[in-house]
C-alpha cells in the first residue's frame, strides 16, 4: 500500500482548531461546513485507514447548526462549532460504546461522560467513534475486535495504541481533534506513531466519569490534535472538577492558552540517559536529541538528571494495571447489557460470554491481574509493585527539583508493521517503558512530532511534567513546535 | 489452595480463569500458560529491589473525605437502561435459574 | 460427653439513608422493579462511586452506640466474586481498615447477664434481588447499592438463646439509634451464623459451618438449635464434619449443604482506586457522640428517677423506642403527669398498637391529643370511662379532645344540685334496693350508683355521687 492521502475538499478538514475558529469568526465557513468537510474526508480515506467504528453525521450536522446559531447569537469559545472524534470507550448518550469489544455489541449508552458533556457545553460536536485496542489494552490498535486501524503515513504500519483511531483520524485529517485515553501511554504513543500531538493530563485533571475504566489509578482522558495550541484549547474545555469523580481535583483550571509563548528562556530541561537506553532505536534517539537542542536554541537549559528506577516501570505497570483491570472488567458478564451467550446457569453464562466475546489480549491481562491479586500472591506482586511505584514517584520528585520538564522519546521505535509484534506480548509491553512512569506517578505528559525516520515514519518527543504542571509542558511543546515548523504528510 | 506455599514461577491458569469466570479451551489454556509464565518471569525483576520500609503507593492522587450529601438525584431514563438488557422478563433482567442464593 | 457450641454472628443492616451509598438513586424497597437504578448502581461502563456522607455518620454512630473504637482513617476495598445480582461483580466493602473496631453488647438470657463482643463494623453496598420464576430468574437492581453495615461479633455465644438475645438487643439499639428501619420482613436486618461444636474443656474449636437464609430472628434461633444438634450427633457418631456453608430451609426445619462453590473464597481484595480514604477527627467523632440518642437503659433509669415511674412501667415503655418517644410526648402535653401518661400508653395505646400491628408513630391519636385528654381527666372535666370514649373517637376520627367533649356534651356533671336531684330520683324509684343497703348489703350501693350514672348519661362525677348516696342513705 502507498501513503499520500488526498484531501477531499478545499481543505477545511486539514485545518487546526485555531484556524477554523478564525474562519468561522470571519464568516468564511460555518460549523456545518466543517462537519461536512470532515465527513467527506472520512468518506474519501477512512476505508483504507479504518479509524472510525461509527460516524453519526446526521446528529453531528444538527449539533453543528446549533453551534452556528450560538455563534450568531454572539457566543465565542475555543471549541464552539468544532467536531471532536471520540475514542470508543467514552460514553456519549444515545451512541454505542463498545470499547472495540464484541462483549459490548448492542450496548447503547444512556449518559454522557463528563468530558463529553463539557465538550457539548462548549459547543463542540462529538462526531464519530474511533477505534482502539479492545478496552484500551494494547499499543497498536491491532487488538480491536473490529479491525486494525492503519497508520496514515504508511498503511502497512500500525497506528499505535490504544488510542490508534484517535491519532490516525487526526493525522489523516478525518478529525480536527479527538479525545483518547492514556493508561500507560495510550495517547502519547499513537500520537508519536502518527505524527500528531498527544496530551496526557495529570491524574485528576480531567474527570474519568464516563470513561470506561481500564486501570482506575492510571487512566486519564487525553487529547490528540494537530497542534499544541489545539491541545491546550481542548484541555481548557474538558478539564476541571467533577463531583461525580471522587479522584478529580477541585483546583481551578488555569488559562492554558495564556501559558503558550514563543521562547523557552529560563526553562530547565531535564534529560535522563535511562530513557535513551537499550532498545531505543538510534534514529529515534538522534531525532529527540536534536529536538532538545532546538529547545536550547530557544533559551532553555539542559540539566542532566537520573531516573534510576525506570527499568522497573514496565514490571510495576504490568502488575498494577492488570490487577485493577481484572476487577474493572468483571462487570462485562452478559447479564445487564452487551453480548450474551445463553447457558443453563448463570455461572456458565458468564464464563461462556467472557470467553466468546473478550479478545486474547484482554483475557491475558484479566488472567494476569487475577493471578497477582489471588490468595497467596497479593504481597509478592501487588504490594511489591505499589512500593516500587513509590520509587518511581521519588525519581520524578528528585528530577523535578532540578528541572522544569523532562524530555525523552515517547516510544523506543517508530510505528512497526501490522502483525509484527503479535507473537511476543512481553516485547510489546517493553515498548511502553518511556510513557508508563508518568501514569504511575500521576504527572502530565505531551507528545510532539519531532522528525521522520529514514522510512518516513514520524518520531515523537515526549515532554513530561509533574502533576498539574500542564502549563509548563504545553509552553515547551508549543515553542518547540513553532521553531520546528510545519509537520505534514507528503512534505 | 495456594495459601501456604505459593508457586511464584508458575501461574495456575485453570484456577485463575475460573476465578475470572472465563471458560478457556484447552488450547487457550496452553497458550496463556506459556505467555503468562513469560510475563511473570519478567516481573520477578522487582525482587531485586530493597523495598523495606517503603509505603505502598496505591494511588497517584490520594484524596480524603470526598463525600456527597444524602440527596436524591434523577438518573437517566430507566427504559434506556432496561433496553440494554440481553433478556428481560417483565421489568426484571432475565438470567438462567440460579441454583442457590448467595 | 458434654458439648459446647460456639456461635458468632455476621449481621447485615440496611441503613435508612434516603439515597444509595454510591449514587443519588432513592432507597425504596416498595418501588416497582428496576425503577431506582442508574449507571452507577447498575455497574455501567464508565460509572464511578461517590460515598454518601450520611452512611458514614450512621455507621460511626452505630459504632459509638456499641462502644466501638472509631477508625480515624478508613478506606474501601473491592471484593471480587461473580454473581448476577451484583452489578460490578465486585462488592465495594471495607477489608482491613473498617470504620469501627471492637465494641460490645450486653444481653440477658434466663436472668443471666452476659457481654457479646463485637469484632468490627464495616460499611459496604447491598446487592440486587433475584426472583425465582418458573425455569428462570429475574433480577431487580433497586436494592443494589443500598448502604449496608456488616456487624461482626466474636465467637462469643454458646446457645441459640444467646444468639436470639443478641439479635433482639442489637435490633433495639439500631432502632434507638435511628440508623435503620429494622423491618425484618423487608430484609433490613439479615444475619449469617457461624457455628461449631466442641467437647467441653477442649482447647480447640470444632469444624465450623456458616448458616445462611434465615429471614427472622426466630428462624435464626431454630436454625442454630438444629445445627447444634446436627453437629453434636455427627461428633458422637464419628461422622466427619466439613467446613461449609449451609442453607436453612425454614419450612423443613433443617439446614442443608449448599453445593460447594466452584471457587475457593479467594476474593482478591484491593483498595478501591475510585474512592478517597475517610479520615475523621476526634472532634467530629465527639460531635456525633454528643448527638447520639439516649439508649434504653439510660432512658429507663431516667423514667424511674426523674419521672417517678415504677420500675415495671419504665421497663415496658422503653422496650420500643417509638413507644418511649410517644410516652414522653404525651407526658409533656399532660403537664408532666407521668403516671397517667404511662397508664394510658401501657393500656389503651399498646393494646391498639398490638391489635393493629402498628408502630406508635403511625397511631392516629397524636401524643398531644392524648396529653390533653389526660388533662381533662385531671381537671375533672371528664371521668375515666367518658375519657375512654373520647379516646375511641380520637382513634377513629382524630381531632381535638376539648372539641370532642364540647361537641358531644360529655363534660362531667359536678354540680351538686343537679346530682342531688338524680340521687333523690334513684332513691325514690328503688325502695327495695335502698332497704337491702340499709340492711347491710354493700353491693346494693353499686347498683344505685349505676342508676345515677345512667340518669346522667355517664357524665356524673362518680366520686361526688358516691358521697351524696352515702350521705342520703346514712
Amino acid at each position: 500500500m502507498d501513503s499520500g492521502l488526498q484531501m477531499a475538499d478545499g481543505g477545511l478538514a486539514s485545518k487546526s482548531i485555531r484556524e477554523l475558529q478564525a474562519l468561522m469568526e470571519s464568516g468564511a465557513c460555518t460549523s456545518r461546513d466543517i462537519v461536512e468537510a470532515v465527513a467527506a474526508q472520512i468518506e474519501a480515506v477512512d476505508g483504507d485507514i479504518h479509524a472510525y467504528l461509527e460516524v453519526n453525521k446526521e446528529a453531528a450536522l444538527m449539533d453543528a447548526d446549533a453551534a452556528d446559531a450560538r455563534r450568531a447569537a454572539g457566543e465565542k469559545g475555543p471549541l464552539l462549532g468544532i467536531p471532536v472524534a471520540i475514542k470508543d470507550l467514552l460514553n456519549v448518550k444515545g451512541q454505542s460504546c463498545r470499547c472495540a469489544s464484541k462483549i459490548l455489541e448492542g450496548f447503547t449508552s444512556p449518559y454522557d461522560a463528563t468530558s463529553v458533556a463539557k465538550l457539548r457545553e462548549a459547543g463542540a460536536i462529538p462526531f464519530g467513534r474511533v477505534n482502539m485496542d479492545e478496552f484500551a489494552m494494547g499499543a497498536s490498535t491491532e487488538h480491536s475486535a473490529f479491525g486494525v486501524t492503519r497508520n496514515p503515513w504508511n498503511l502497512d504500519h500500525v497506528s499505535g495504541g490504544s488510542s490508534g483511531g484517535s491519532a490516525a483520524a487526526v493525522a489523516a485529517h478525518t478529525a480536527i481533534v479527538s479525545l483518547g485515553s492514556d493508561t500507560g501511554g495510550s495517547v502519547r504513543q499513537p500520537a508519536s506513531f502518527c505524527g500528531c500531538v498527544g496530551l496526557k493530563p495529570s491524574y485528576g485533571r480531567v474527570s474519568r466519569f464516563g470513561l470506561t475504566a481500564f486501570a482506575s489509578s492510571l487512566d486519564q482522558v487525553g487529547v490528540l490534535s494537530k497542534s499544541v495550541a489545539d491541545a491546550a484549547d481542548t484541555l481548557s474545555v474538558i478539564a476541571g472538577h467533577d463531583p461525580r469523580d471522587t479522584t478529580s481535583d477541585p483546583a481551578a483550571v488555569p488559562d492554558y492558552a495564556a501559558a503558550l509563548g514563543e521562547d523557552l528562556r529560563g526553562m530547565k530541561i531535564g534529560v535522563a540517559e535511562e530513557f535513551f537506553g537499550e532498545g531505543v532505536d538510534p534514529e529515534v534517539a538522534a531525532s529527540v536529541r536534536a529536538a532538545i537542542d532546538q529547545c536550547v536554541s530557544l533559551g532553555a537549559e539542559v540539566v542532566p538528571v537520573s531516573f534510576p528506577h525506570l527499568k522497573y516501570a514496565v514490571s510495576i505497570y504490568y502488575i498494577l494495571a492488570p490487577a485493577e483491570a481484572s476487577a474493572n472488567l468483571s462487570r462485562f458478564d452478559g447479564i445487564r447489557y452487551g453480548n450474551r451467550v445463553e447457558a443453563e446457569d448463570p455461572v456458565s453464562l458468564m464464563c461462556k460470554t467472557r470467553d466468546a466475546h473478550f479478545g486474547d489480549e484482554v483475557k491475558r491481562r484479566i488472567l494476569l491481574g487475577t493471578y497477582v491479586l489471588s490468595s497467596g500472591y497479593y504481597d509478592a506482586y501487588y504490594v511489591k509493585a505499589l512500593k516500587a511505584r513509590a520509587l518511581i514517584k521519588q525519581d520524578f520528585d528528585r528530577v523535578f527539583e532540578q528541572c522544569d520538564v523532562l524530555m525523552s522519546p515517547v516510544a523506543p521505535t517508530t510505528a512497526y508493521k501490522v502483525g509484527a509484534g503479535a507473537q511476543d506480548p512481553m516485547a510489546l509491553y517493553l515498548g511502553d517503558i518511556c510513557t508508563i512512569p508518568s501514569n504511575l506517578s500521576g504527572g502530565c505528559g505531551l507528545s510532539v512530532p519531532c522528525g521522520l525516520s529514514e522510512a518516513g515514519l514520524p518520531i515523537g518527543l515526549q515532554i513530561l511534567g509533574p502533576a498539574f504542571a500542564e502549563e509548563r509542558i504545553l509552553r515547551a511543546g508549543h515553542a518547540y513546535e513553532k521553531a520546528r515548523g510545519a509537520f505534514e504528510m507528503g512534505q | 489452595m495456594n495459601e501456604s506455599n505459593p508457586d511464584l514461577d508458575h501461574v495456575d491458569v485453570t484456577y485463575v480463569a475460573n476465578l475470572a469466570r472465563i471458560e478457556l479451551s484447552a488450547e487457550e489454556t496452553e497458550k496463556f500458560q506459556k505467555e503468562l509464565d513469560t510475563v511473570v518471569a519478567y516481573i520477578h525483576q522487582l525482587n531485586e529491589l530493597d523495598l523495606d520500609g517503603i509505603e505502598p503507593m496505591s494511588h497517584p492522587h490520594p484524596r480524603e473525605n470526598v463525600l456527597r450529601e444524602d440527596v436524591p438525584m434523577e438518573g437517566p431514563d430507566r427504559e434506556l437502561m432496561l433496553a440494554n438488557a440481553p433478556a428481560r422478563v417483565q421489568d426484571l433482567i432475565r438470567v438462567p435459574q440460579m441454583m442457590e442464593d448467595a | 460427653m458434654k458439648y459446647l457450641p460456639t456461635i458468632g454472628l455476621e449481621t447485615h443492616v440496611q441503613l435508612n439513608t434516603r439515597t444509595k451509598i454510591w449514587c443519588g438513586c432513592k432507597v425504596d424497597s416498595s418501588a416497582e422493579p428496576n425503577t431506582h437504578v442508574c449507571p452507577v448502581c447498575m455497574g455501567y461502563p464508565g460509572s464511578l462511586p461517590v460515598l454518601n456522607a450520611e452512611a458514614v455518620r450512621k455507621t460511626v454512630q452505630t459504632g459509638l452506640l456499641l462502644g466501638c473504637k472509631i477508625g480515624l482513617r478508613s478506606k474501601h476495598d473491592r471484593k471480587s466474586y461473580f454473581y448476577p445480582d451484583m452489578p460490578k461483580n465486585y462488592q465495594i466493602t471495607q477489608y482491613d481498615e473498617p470504620l469501627c473496631l471492637g465494641g460490645s453488647l450486653d444481653i440477658e438470657v434466663n436472668g443471666v447477664k452476659k457481654t457479646v463482643h463485637i469484632n468490627r463494623i464495616h460499611l459496604e453496598e447491598d446487592v440486587g434481588k433475584s426472583t425465582h420464576l418458573r425455569g428462570t430468574s429475574g433480577v431487580d437492581y433497586n436494592r443494589a447499592g443500598t448502604p449496608l453495615m456488616e456487624i461482626v461479633t466474636e465467637a462469643d455465644m454458646h446457645s441459640e438463646d444467646e444468639a436470639f438475645a443478641y439479635l433482639t438487643a442489637l435490633k433495639r439499639i439500631l432502632q434507638y439509634g435511628g440508623v435503620s428501619h429494622c423491618n425484618l420482613e423487608q430484609g433490613n436486618i439479615r444475619c449469617d451464623v457461624n457455628i461449631s461444636v466442641a467437647e467441653v474443656g477442649s482447647k480447640t474449636l470444632g469444624t465450623k459451618a456458616e448458616i445462611k437464609n434465615m429471614n427472622t430472628f426466630r428462624g435464626v434461633h431454630r436454625a442454630a438449635a438444629y445445627e447444634i444438634k446436627r453437629q453434636i450427633r455427627a461428633v458422637e457418631t464419628g461422622t466427619p464434619l466439613v467446613q461449609e456453608t449451609r442453607r436453612w430451609e425454614d419450612d423443613q426445619g433443617m439446614t442443608t449443604s449448599m453445593r460447594s462453590k466452584e471457587d475457593a473464597h479467594d476474593y482478591r481484595y484491593f483498595p478501591d482506586p475510585d474512592l478517597a480514604v475517610i479520615t475523621l477527627t476526634e472532634a467530629q467523632v465527639d460531635a456525633w457522640r454528643a448527638d447520639l440518642p439516649e439508649l434504653p437503659e439510660a432512658k429507663r433509669l431516667r423514667f424511674v428517677e426523674e419521672l417517678g415511674l415504677p420500675e415495671y412501667d419504665a421497663g415496658v415503655l422503653v422496650a420500643d423506642v417509638e413507644v418511649a418517644d410517644y410516652f414522653e410526648a404525651v407526658c409533656a402535653s399532660a403537664n408532666g403527669n407521668a403516671k397517667s401518661a404511662s397508664n394510658w400508653v401501657m393500656t389503651e395505646v399498646m393494646r391498639v398498637l398490638s391489635e393493629r400491628g402498628q408502630g406508635a408513630s403511625e397511631l392516629n391519636v397524636s401524643a398531644d391529643a392524648l396529653g390533653k385528654l389526660i388533662l381533662l381527666v385531671d381537671k375533672k372535666v371528664l371521668n375515666n370511662s367518658k375519657a375512654k370514649e373520647v379516646f375511641a373517637v380520637l382513634l377513629e376520627e382524630g381531632g381535638d379532645p376539648d372539641a370532642i367533649v364540647k361537641d358531644k356534651g360529655w363534660a362531667q356533671v359536678s354540680d351538686s344540685s343537679a346530682l342531688e336531684s338524680f340521687v333523690n330520683q334513684v332513691i325514690e324509684e328503688n325502695p327495695s334496693v335502698v332497704e337491702d343497703y340499709r340492711g347491710g348489703k354493700g353491693a346494693a350501693l353499686q347498683f344505685l350508683m349505676g342508676q345515677v350514672m345512667r340518669l346522667s348519661k355517664g357524665k356524673a362525677n362518680p366520686k361526688m355521687v358516691l358521697e351524696l348516696l352515702k350521705e342520703r342513705l346514712a
